[in-house]
């Protein structure tokens, strides 16, 4: 009795919503002497939309090519539900990948490409059939069955590789910069596309890119990389609202970056000063431009005021970015709704609290 | 003036390339038109064009017997250099062993080494473990030799081969065999045939080689130096006539393969190199 409640317990807690599929365990790996990704941890949960954002050279790309099985990792383990992923060759991983450039077979037509991954297994020939045939409409491929991959556009190109790749039910799907050959009104569209349909089949996804805007819009949460370290794991909101160093600051969105001196709870930064929770010393504060505006009427409480001079102005149909000179010379950008006349010199205010304090990113090493 | 003086060059220019160009292919025009010529061989202009020469040709049984044996030797060396060939080429393209840079360069080797130095090297061997020179150590001999010819080929196919397809493949759960099966060797299919159709056409007219290997069956290059050893007849020029368009059927049709598997570059230098194999 005892044993079979036990058991039950212990498959609701693996089917728990939320809970972990994926684990990485502090991978490393380097090429000849270049350290590419150093201790890396990450959890990717059961039906989750993960994005992992950097730019070119931070590790992304093989970070995602470990999970696939292209590459192995120096040290550190990779589990999945439970088993050692990291020592199963690629072609016995529950992991399929959508490749940069689809990597689509170009002998095959389009059926047959989805078809490949269910045609090395041992399944009946009929279901074989009818689960190409639902991959096809999933994607709305079925017009195009019967071409080659040289005959379709680049969108119907990724629609195949992602049927490709998602026909083999796999419990992860790795997508590697997939978005990145369209052009921009495409690849919107596909954005939304892609969001949708993860949710339909409710796959965790890992995402690749380096587009900071993509990653926002698709992610459920961001592994921000940098030279081979994650400077940020957390939902876009949140490494947007309080970004944890100054590089996830500069890096997702536009910011204000004030490096200034703490002295018994106030931060000084030229003329401004505001109250923070920081110890005394240096501190560095991220200010999003949007977080200053016009000063309207007496000053709230916790609100810092500044006079400041424009310097510049751009249009950016819903928002204007000003460049503001404070009377200290200390340049802010601050964004507000587009209203074109604005007074040269102005009073403008922020909250205290807007301003986060970041750590200082380790320059390369 | 300097107009004038670009003209002249220009004018000397086409002049000499007619000149090379008769140079390379008087030759064989005028054993083509022989192989027409009544009189037999000789007496200029050709007169009473006629066929008796080929007639004479395909009655001639000596002659079809060495054409059957150089198709079953061309066969043969064809399977045998692949078989070998490819896996060399694969073994170039990923592996990572010691001496790779070396072992590239001793493979691609036999593409310029004189056919004497293969055919007396192999001559030695073949005497050394006792194998009576027959059809068969004809058809080691090519295919040995033109096994640089399939590596080199194959490998040039490799370089065009985008891995990620690979790596497609086992990530959508097919194993390494499967892969080589399924995508590799479809992907490397053209270089391949043209690999094929050029190692056919190479063994079919070697000579030098298989001067030093033969046994008592003649091949079809050898059958007709020897017949030439009693004087020209025009029956050669026609069978000349017949390997000469189907050679230039067989390059044209590897050409046309090459262009479609990898693209224009480079395929002069390969032609030359491959050529110097038959030299």
């Amino acid at each position: 009795m005892g044993t079979i409640t036990q058991s039950v317990d212990a498959q609701s807690a693996q089917a728990k919503p939320g809970s972990s599929l994926l684990s990485i365990r502090e991978v490393s790996k380097s090429f000849g002497k270049n350290l590419v990704l150093r201790r890396i941890s990450l959890e990717v949960a059961e039906g989750e939309f993960l994005t992992i954002l950097g730019e070119s050279g931070s590790g992304k790309t093989t970070l995602l090519r470990i999970i696939a099985g292209f590459e192995n990792a120096d040290s550190g383990e990779i589990v999945m539900s439970g088993e050692r992923l990291d020592l199963l060759p690629p072609y016995r991983r529950r992991v399929n990948t959508v490749f940069q450039n689809y990597a689509l077979f170009p002998h095959l037509n389009v059926r047959d490409n989805i078809g490949y991954g269910l045609s090395v297994t041992k399944l009946p020939k009929s279901e074989i059939a009818s689960r190409v045939e639902q991959a096809l409409a999933m994607v709305k491929m079925q017009t195009y069955a019967n071409s080659k991959p040289a005959q379709i556009s680049g969108g119907q190109q990724q629609r195949v590789a992602l049927a490709r790749a998602l026909v083999n039910r796999p419990g992860l799907l790795l997508l590697d910069e997939p978005l990145s050959a369209l052009d921009a009104n495409l690849r919107r569209q596909m954005q939304v596309e892609l969001k949708s349909l993860q949710h339909e089949v409710g796959i965790s996804f890992v995402f690749v890119t380096h587009d900071q805007e993509e990653a926002m819009v698709m992610s459920e949460r961001i592994a921000l990389l940098r030279m081979g370290d994650l400077e940020q794991v957390a939902s876009p909101r949140e490494i947007y609202n309080r970004p944890a160093t100054a590089y996830c600051a500069q890096f997702i969105g536009h910011t204000n970056l004030l490096r200034g001196e703490v002295k018994d709870g106030v931060a000084r930064c030229n003329a401004l000063s505001w109250r923070t929770g920081l110890r005394d010393g240096l501190g560095l504060f991220s200010l999003r431009p949007e977080n200053i505006r016009p000063a309207v009427g007496a000053a709230a409480q916790g609100m810092v005021r500044f006079r400041g001079k424009i310097k510049n102005q751009a249009f950016h149909g819903a928002t204007e970015l000003l460049q503001v000179e404070c009377t200290d010379g200390l340049l802010l950008f601050v964004r507000t709704s587009s209203q074109g006349n604005w007074r040269d010199e102005m009073e403008l205010e922020f909250a205290a609290a807007d301003a986060v304090p970041v750590r200082e990113s380790h320059e390369a090493s | 003036m300097s107009a004038d003086s670009g003209w002249t060059r220009s004018r000397w220019l086409s002049w000499h390339s007619l000149a090379v160009f008769a140079f390379l292919y008087l030759p064989i025009v005028t054993l083509i038109v022989y192989s027409f010529n009544g009189t037999g061989v000789g007496g200029f202009p050709p007169r009473d064009l006629t066929l008796n020469w080929y007639r004479q040709l395909f009655a001639d049984g000596a002659i079809w017997t060495s054409v059957a044996n150089s198709i079953v030797v061309a066969l043969a060396a064809m399977v045998i250099s692949l078989a070998i060939g490819i896996p060399a080429a694969l073994a170039l393209d990923r592996g990572h062993f010691p001496g790779k840079a070396l072992f590239r360069r001793l493979v691609l080797l036999p593409l310029i080494l004189p056919g004497i130095i293969t055919g007396l090297s192999l001559l030695m061997l073949f005497r050394q473990v006792g194998l009576r020179l027959s059809l068969l150590t004809i058809i080691l001999g090519h295919g040995t030799a033109l096994i640089s010819v399939a590596t080199a080929e194959v490998f040039a196919g490799l370089q065009k081969l985008e891995r990620a397809q690979e790596e497609a493949s086992l990530d959508l759960g097919a194993n390494y065999w499967q892969t080589f099966w399924r995508v590799t060797i479809p992907n490397l299919r053209l270089s391949i045939i043209g690999a094929a159709l050029l190692i056919f056409t190479l063994s079919l007219d070697e000579i030098a080689v298989s001067f030093f290997l033969i046994g008592r069956d003649n091949t079809l290059p050898l059958e007709i130096w020897g017949r030439l050893r009693r004087g020209i007849t025009p029956e050669i020029n026609a069978i000349s006539t017949i390997i000469f368009l189907f050679s230039l059927f067989a390059i044209v049709a590897w050409y046309r393969l090459r262009v479609a598997a990898q693209g224009k570059a480079e395929i002069g230098t390969e032609l030359a190199e491959a050529a110097a194999t038959t030299g």
